[in-house]
């Protein structure tokens, strides 16, 4: 029986570190049955929602939940959690060993640093606004506006705990250097300078995944990653819209 | 002025890449990805196409890119088409009509705003469709296999 309760909490935190760092709500149902396969369960049930998950090794067994709080995109966790799951399934892997590794994981700090990621958003910003037709004059606010934004939301989210205010804050910093910018002579287009740092914060992922769980039948998920991307570009404009009432 | 845009999305997708935390040595591959589907997409719409379809056919090509070096490198597909998606996504389409609605232009922001949930929907479908064709021919060749 012990060997049954570590199979569950080995398929449960498999599916946490996926869904919490962005895999698809699809495939996350698909490593968890697959993992218990592996082990010979054929009749695993899961149910997976952005804020939580259900799993059931086998009918008449009992269900076990563990709840998703925080939610980011974590490509490189996604990979090895992927990379413990075809190992299982290889045989490779106890379940003991794939816990360890899983932990391992779950805690591991992020490869990339603080200032390396802020470097990313500064120049994403200004190549975005590029990309919208902006011009070159307005490549340097753009990388300004966006980097200073991205420090606001990544600083606020710990300040506030509640990611929309912080997300609210981060595009008030990001239309008032904008504009300000503009109206020292710096730019040429105000309206792409914005677009383009803007666009770190969108929620451009999460509205094209909430279509995707929808048209997979995962109403559920789709609706709340609605929701949630709803909220954020709300937050963005509502700062925006602030600072164009201002200027 | 195409190699404009192809550095720039290049540079834009990569940089996303790095934000979303993808492993070390995708990074330009991330790029490479995200370069293709912009270059798609804006020649398309330079050659008149509406920027509806060009975004279905720029993400089903994302896509497939994104399998078949998922395929080689063994990673999950998302790893490669997260960051390529990123520069179709309608961010300035949504903020076109956040801005109209402020001003209070309701029926402009409708309609941009609109059209700012098509072109989510097409990149949606766009990943599904590669999908559907992915398993298609995975299913062909089984069946072939199993003839054998």
């Amino acid at each position: 029986m012990e060997d049954t309760e570590d199979l569950i909490e080995l398929c449960l935190l498999m599916g946490k570190i996926m869904q919490q760092n962005g895999a698809e709500t699809y495939r996350v149902e698909d490593t968890m049955t697959r993992i218990a396969q592996s082990f010979g369960r054929d009749e695993s049930q899961s149910y997976v929602t952005p804020t939580g998950i259900m799993f059931t090794i086998s009918p008449g067994a009992h269900a076990k939940l563990v709840r998703v709080s925080a939610r980011e995109t974590n490509l490189e966790k996604v990979n090895l959690a992927n990379n413990v799951s075809r190992k299982i399934a290889s045989g490779e892997m106890s379940t003991q060993v794939a816990y360890k590794e899983l932990r391992k994981i779950e805690t591991s700090p992020t490869d990339y640093s603080m200032r390396m990621q802020i470097i990313a958003a500064t120049l994403a910003s200004g190549f975005f606004t590029i990309m919208f037709q902006g011009s070159w004059y307005d490549f340097l606010p753009a990388c300004l506006a966006g980097g200073l934004g991205f420090i606001a939301l990544i600083n606020f989210i710990r300040l506030f705990e509640i990611k929309f205010v912080a997300e609210f804050v981060a595009s008030l910093l990001i239309g008032f250097t904008a504009f300000s910018l503009f109206s020292f002579g710096i730019g040429k287009e105000v309206d792409k300078i914005v677009v383009g740092s803007i666009m770190p914060l969108v929620p451009g992922l999460l509205i094209t995944n909430a279509v995707r769980d929808l048209m997979a039948g995962h109403l559920i998920s789709g609706l709340a990653k609605g929701a949630e991307a709803f909220l954020t570009a709300f937050a963005i404009g509502a700062g925006i819209a602030v600072m164009f009432a201002l200027f | 002025m195409l190699i404009e845009y192809a550095i720039a999305s290049f540079f834009a997708s990569a940089a996303f890449g790095i934000i979303y935390q993808a492993p070390r040595n995708t990074i330009i591959k991330c790029g490479l990805v995200g370069m293709i589907g912009w270059v798609i997409y804006i020649s398309l719409v330079w050659g008149e196409v509406d920027s509806v379809p060009a975004t279905l056919i720029a993400s089903f090509v994302i896509a497939m890119v994104s399998q078949m070096l998922a395929r080689i490198y063994k990673t999950p597909m998302i790893i490669f088409s997260v960051p390529g998606i990123i520069p179709l996504v309608p961010g300035s389409l949504a903020y076109d009509s956040m801005r109209s609605f402020v001003q209070n232009d309701y029926s402009v922001a409708i309609s941009i705003a609109a059209k700012a949930f098509m072109i989510s929907g097409a990149i949606a479908f766009g990943l599904v469709f590669s999908e559907v064709l992915n398993q298609i021919i995975k299913k062909i060749r089984q069946t072939k296999a199993q003839l054998r």
